[in-house]
């Protein structure tokens, strides 16, 4: 058995796995963050409650009898329209204003979906079991590799690199870039711009809540498992640059492998290592690593 | 001008148009009409609200009243999008090339509202320096003379019949103005239907068919392109050159 750097590669091929998974989710919601602040201007901060909303509407989905594979097309299009209406009722109102107005009104909005989620399910944690197809695993040798863990990564990957595709390669694509610069005069070309920002918040959303399905088998469906995450999302965020697309993926993935690896060399500062990028990525380049000043 | 030309209905009528920006009232009444197929000027001092016309037409200012009539069609309640969906294109002074998009996604990017619009190739005969931009990596890096005729090339495939041209010469140099005027002849010659925003008269007076004037948010004068001479002196004093 080989060791790196007095480390048994099971520890660092397992922390490195971690890290990927951790990576997945940071760069599902980073991404659906990315998204919405491009075009609607607001920081999301219900992000994270919407990734709970995710997980458990699987969960409530399950006692219907309906099972992973359809909650992962089912959840996110649920909790999607909750956020069409939450953009219809409250969102389209900010757009003219300071991005903090809507900054604090999402977090008053997350602050009341945890709040009552956890009035009514307790913070104890709900059980949501892994799809009889993905459990086991393979042993590759230098690991042993959990079959839903790959999944979670792979599918990610899919998720992200597919709305990469569709914003920077696509018609669809060119009228969300060029409404995010000049949504007047797009909308002066015949495109029902109010109309593609409602659904882009819809789809923001559905990205959280999608990630919220995959992490139900994972983590115990918990009213605050997003309040936990969505501090280190924003900070991943921050890290790439807001409103970047490539720069949010990039940096998810990029920031959880940093953040499994600390883990391994240096466990003490596995807990604050992406806020020690986040400041030094703010004093060198306040726009971010991807991202444009203006 | 004949009785006749004066019977036929316009293309588009606007009455009493009043506009503003937030609590700045800028239009005071305008009321203006542009038959089809012809070429009609807008001129006027800065602020004396031509831009705002334009833009009030489109349905892109905050807050308008009066009538705004394109093909009997009442405007003045309609969203731009559903506008430019009956067939107005709008061509704004800042260009509006985006600097996200290619070259030719800046060019496909206005969706076509009717049938009609020019293909291609036709742009392409009207613009031979775009072709050779096509791959361009972003719109914003061409010359502002080409950012011009992109600005304009991409509202002419869409099937608009009524294209508003804010200030299209401005900034620009001779030689490219001689060609966005020969442009502008070609299109009236292809049956569009032109309303222009102009400081520089001389160059208006090589495509307009009519001048309206403003000043104050309102038409003070009006005449055809055959009384220009005989008007130049009041031009003259109306734009303070």
């Amino acid at each position: 058995m080989f060791e790196l750097l007095g480390i048994p590669p099971q520890a660092l091929f397992g922390q490195l796995l971690l890290g990927l998974i951790n990576g997945s989710f940071y760069a599902l919601l980073s991404l659906g963050l990315a998204v919405i602040f491009g075009m609607l201007n607001i920081i999301n901060f219900a992000h994270g409650a919407q990734y709970m909303m995710g997980a458990f509407t699987a969960f409530f989905l399950l006692q219907f009898g309906i099972g992973y594979w359809p909650a992962l097309i089912i959840a996110p299009i649920i909790v999607g329209i909750t956020g069409i209406v939450i953009e219809r009722l409250f969102l389209q109102r900010l757009y003219q204003l300071d991005h903090l107005y809507g900054l604090l009104l999402t977090f008053g909005l997350a602050l009341i979906i945890q709040g009552l989620f956890r009035h009514q399910y307790g913070s104890s944690g709900l059980p949501y079991s892994m799809p009889a197809q993905l459990s086991g695993g393979h042993n590759l040798g230098f690991m042993f590799l959990p079959n839903y863990r790959g999944w979670v990564v792979v599918l990610s990957l899919i998720v992200c690199f597919g709305t990469w595709f569709v914003i920077e390669k696509t018609k669809l694509g060119a009228y969300l870039r060029a409404a995010t610069e000049n949504p007047t005069l797009v909308r002066a070309f015949g495109i029902n711009v109010p109309r593609m920002i409602t659904l882009t918040y819809g789809f923001g959303v559905g990205l959280a809540a999608l990630a919220g399905v995959m992490a139900a088998p994972i983590y115990a469906v918990n009213p605050l498992m997003g309040a936990d995450l969505i501090i280190v999302v924003f900070a991943v965020v921050v890290i790439g640059g807001m409103g970047s697309i490539m720069g949010a993926i990039v940096t998810g993935f990029g920031l959880g492998v940093i953040e499994g690896l600390t883990k391994v060399f240096f466990p003490e500062a596995s807990n604050t290592v992406i806020f020690v990028i986040m400041a030094i990525v703010l004093l060198l380049r306040p726009a971010g690593l991807f991202g444009r000043a203006n | 001008m004949s009785v006749m030309l004066d019977r036929a209905a316009p293309l588009l009528a606007v009455e009493k148009l009043e506009a503003w920006y937030g609590e700045s009232h800028i239009l005071h009444g305008a009321t203006f009409d542009v038959r089809e197929g012809e070429v009609v000027t807008l001129l006027g001092r800065n602020g004396a609200g031509k831009t705002t016309t334009l833009k009030s037409v489109m349905g892109i200012v905050g807050k308008r009243s009066g009538s705004v009539a394109f093909g009997g069609q009442e405007l003045i309640r309609m969203s731009s999008n559903d506008i430019a969906r009956l067939g107005v294109a709008f061509c704004p002074e800042e260009r509006g090339i985006f600097a996200s998009l290619d070259v030719e996604e800046n060019l496909l990017l206005p969706p076509v509202v009717r049938a009609g619009g020019l293909p291609l190739d036709r742009i392409f005969d009207l613009f031979p320096n775009l072709k050779e931009r096509l791959g361009s990596s972003q719109g914003t890096k061409l010359s502002g003379g080409e950012q011009q005729m992109l600005a304009i090339a991409r509202i002419l495939r869409t099937g608009a019949r009524l294209l508003l041209l804010d200030e299209p010469t401005e900034g620009l140099a001779p030689v490219i103005i001689q060609q966005i005027g020969k442009t502008i002849r070609a299109l009236k010659e292809q049956g569009f239907t032109i309303l222009l925003v102009e400081q520089n008269f001389r160059f208006a007076s090589t495509v307009a068919d009519r001048y309206y004037v403003m000043e104050h948010g309102r038409i003070i004068d009006r005449f055809a392109n055959s009384e220009l001479d005989a008007n130049l002196d009041k031009l003259h004093d109306y734009l303070g050159v």
